[in-house]
């Protein structure tokens, strides 16, 4: 074969191949590479979702930097996740501990432990709506909470729960737990059942008692597994919106504010579309922040 | 080779069919609308108008009215805008649309035949669409938007747990309210209840009684800068919100309560008073109703002051506007007009217990929608007023009414906190 019919067909391969790919670049490009770059464009300017962009320059950013309903908003997020972190992830952990024992109707447990998160936000957040209701009706309390509280002599624990600015974020980040400790729950459960079990029978062998057994046999097995749960939850934590919507409407003044209930507010109530891209750009960053240091502290803790 | 030619094509044609002719007048028209209780008499109607006309009229419903709010803006940039649709956004939003050439200038035919079309529509109804003129946003001069229904937002009251309390008639001024609330109190019913979670009613609410204690001009000038929101008016306008608080009237959980909710409470008789819109009329008892047999009336917010009479929020209820560009231009108008008169919204309220757009269809609407209709003489709405606060501000403010039902902040703080708000803004030169 001389060198022009070698090159020719080396050309008509890479034709092809690249048109076997275009169709999926051209979606991809489309669909996330556009609007990504033009929500960072779009960041620079002052603009109300229709009619003239007037170029602000770093303007919306500079706000930003000086905007206290932001900064909060995220700390707000911050808390939610870091109550998912602990109160979730170690309710599952203990859940899927439970199951992986031989306990009868484990698989009813299994089944019931994942019906939350297969439930829609907004069904969650009506029914906990419901459940939290502060109301009262003919000297009974509607909300199924208050009225087990006061039924059963804990007449001064009976709250607005969602109402006052002491309990609300607390509540929103509990009933998220309750929605998501399901995930968690399933993939400690599958990474508990691949340990080996001859490992736990060297174990008792060699005297160790319960105790220890989880401490050197269990955790360090199921690191990898629990730093996969921890980076879904903080990534899936620091962006709830739906539950907070159907939970609380538009919010307990800014109590319950969370990054993305400040950029839809922004799109939605003040028409600021520039303004909510440049949170969006910020809150993109955060995230791939946190993303990049959770992969490489998985990364090590598999080295380990 | 074979292969290559093969998926060229494919890639080819693909493009092509992107790459279609503009859009050619014809026989159908396409309305997109956000109204989920009034579909089925819309395409009821639709149906009538193709058997009377050959015109086809594809009705398409995208609820509820937030995502619709963002269809239509995404359409609007997208250019693949309906013939007819509605904007639900502020009027300066509707003028951006005016201005990019979405929406068609009515005013010719409003105007047709001695202005028959024009009068026969409420006036507030067709102001919340019309740009006079000198108009703050630089709009030509005319009527853009056509009127379905007129509804307005009063205090709802319950007669049964009212007499129950032994209250013998509705409150007139807000003293009486107040301890019309105090009985309601003292025999267990909670006096009030709304959809105070959502800012929009929260804002309604309060303006009601800023037009009261200090007058429109007072409330512009505030807008233009010119009064401070730490105006003794402006405090007292808060300290509304302190003294329902203080004196037990509102239901807990106010402040994150949604309107439906809100409805759900006033219909199961869990609050005596509410304060919500003329659609709650088919909300409770239109047909698949959450109470047939709720006796209730609607009254205007009782009275805080003699100062200035209180204005109560109102207009047009939905309104349609045609696509200027849609080559069926005429056929769009025609057929608005043709669901404005006065069979057809005889129909519409009958059906959906909405207050009708056209005067003379009034007749025959049930007692507590004709005491809504009453209330339009007295209504505004910041469609027609000629400026508007800056959303930023508006958003704090209502916020700030929330810190004080919830006993954050009190009146005098919240008013600051406004007011700093408002200066922000006004350094950036946004008002």
């Amino acid at each position: 074969m001389d060198r022009k019919t070698k090159d020719a067909s080396i050309f008509k391969d890479n034709l092809q191949n690249f048109l076997f790919v275009f169709p999926a670049l051209s979606i991809f490009c489309i669909f996330y590479i556009y609007p990504f770059y033009k929500m960072i464009n779009l960041s620079f300017y002052d603009w109300r979702g229709i009619g003239p962009m007037h170029w602000i320059g770093l303007s919306n950013y500079q706000e930003l930097m000086g905007d206290h309903l932001w900064w909060d908003s995220i700390g707000h997020a911050g808390y939610i996740t870091l109550i998912a972190l602990t109160f979730q992830n170690m309710l599952a952990f203990a859940l899927a501990l439970a199951c992986d024992r031989e306990i009868r109707m484990k698989r009813f447990y299994r089944l019931v432990f994942f019906i939350p998160p297969v439930l829609s936000e907004v069904v969650v957040g009506l029914i906990w709506n419901w459940i939290l209701n502060p109301e009262m009706q003919n000297g009974q309390h509607i909300g199924m909470l208050n009225h087990f509280l006061f039924t059963t002599g804990f007449p001064q624990l009976v709250h607005d729960w969602l109402g006052d600015p002491r309990t609300a974020l607390t509540t929103i980040a509990i009933v998220h737990s309750w929605k998501g400790f399901g995930w968690g729950f399933i993939m400690l459960l599958a990474g508990l059942q691949t340990i080996d079990k001859q490992l736990y029978e060297a174990a008792k062998v060699d005297g160790a008692g319960s105790w220890k057994t989880f401490m050197n046999v269990t955790m360090p097995m199921m690191l990898p597994v629990i730093l996969v749960v921890m980076i879904l939850t903080i990534l899936g934590s620091m962006q709830v919106f739906v539950l907070i919507i159907a939970m609380v409407n538009e919010g307990l003044v800014n109590h319950t504010d969370v990054p993305v209930t400040r950029i839809f507010s922004a799109m939605q109530n003040t028409n600021r579309f520039g303004y909510a891209c440049a949170e969006a750009v910020i809150f993109g960053t955060v995230l791939i922040g946190i993303s990049f240091i959770s992969k490489k502290l998985s990364d090590k803790a598999r080295q380990v | 080779m074979c292969k290559l030619i093969t998926l060229s094509s494919c890639l080819i044609f693909i493009f092509l069919a992107g790459c279609s002719k503009p859009p050619q007048p014809s026989n159908k028209i396409i309305l997109w609308h956000w109204m989920t209780d009034r579909n089925d008499t819309f395409q009821k109607l639709a149906q009538q108008y193709q058997q009377q006309t050959g015109i086809e009229v594809t009705i398409q419903l995208f609820p509820p009215s937030d995502a619709y709010s963002q269809k239509i803006i995404a359409a609007a940039q997208a250019n693949v805008l309906p013939d007819i649709y509605g904007i639900l956004d502020k009027k300066s939003i509707v003028a951006e649309f005016i201005k990019a050439g979405l929406v068609a200038d009515l005013t010719d035919a409003m105007n047709a035949e001695g202005e028959k079309w024009k009068d026969s529509l409420f006036d507030k109804a067709l102001a919340d669409k019309s740009f006079g003129v000198g108009n703050i946003y630089g709009v030509k001069p005319g009527i853009y938007g056509v009127p379905i229904d007129v509804t307005n937002e009063q205090m709802l009251y319950n007669k049964k747990l009212l007499s129950k309390a032994g209250i013998k008639s509705p409150p007139k001024t807000f003293d009486e309210f107040i301890k019309d609330a105090q009985m309601l109190r003292r025999v267990g019913i909670v006096p009030f209840v709304s959809g105070w979670g959502e800012l929009w009613l929260l804002d309604c609410f309060a303006f009601n009684y800023a037009f009261n204690i200090m007058g429109p001009d007072k409330i512009f000038a505030t807008f233009r800068g010119q009064v401070k929101y730490t105006d003794p008016d402006w405090i007292k306008v808060f300290s509304i919100f302190a003294e329902l608080r203080d004196k037990g009237v509102l239901i807990d959980g106010i402040v994150t309560k949604g309107n439906k909710y809100a409805e759900q409470d006033f219909a199961l008789e869990r609050a005596a008073f509410g304060f919500d819109g003329s659609w709650c009329v088919n909300v409770f008892h239109g047909n698949q109703g959450m109470n047939p047999n709720l006796d209730f009336g609607a009254i205007p917010p009782p009275f805080i002051s003699n100062a200035y009479p209180l204005r109560i929020e109102g207009g047009a209820g939905s309104t349609f506007v045609v696509n200027a560009g849609s080559p069926n231009k005429d056929k769009a108008i025609a057929f608005l007009k043709w669901l404005t008169a006065q069979e057809q919204q005889v129909v519409l309220a009958r059906e959906t217990n909405n207050l009708p757009s056209n005067k003379q269809a009034l007749l025959g609407v049930s007692e507590v929608l004709e005491e809504f209709a009453t209330g339009m003489d007295q209504s505004t709405h910041p469609n027609i007023w000629p400026l508007n606060e800056d959303p930023t501000v508006s958003e704090a403010f209502d916020k700030g009414i929330q810190d004080i039902i919830i006993g954050e902040k009190t009146p005098q703080q919240v008013a600051q906190d406004v007011q700093k708000v408002k200066d922000l803004q006004s350094s950036k030169g946004k008002l």
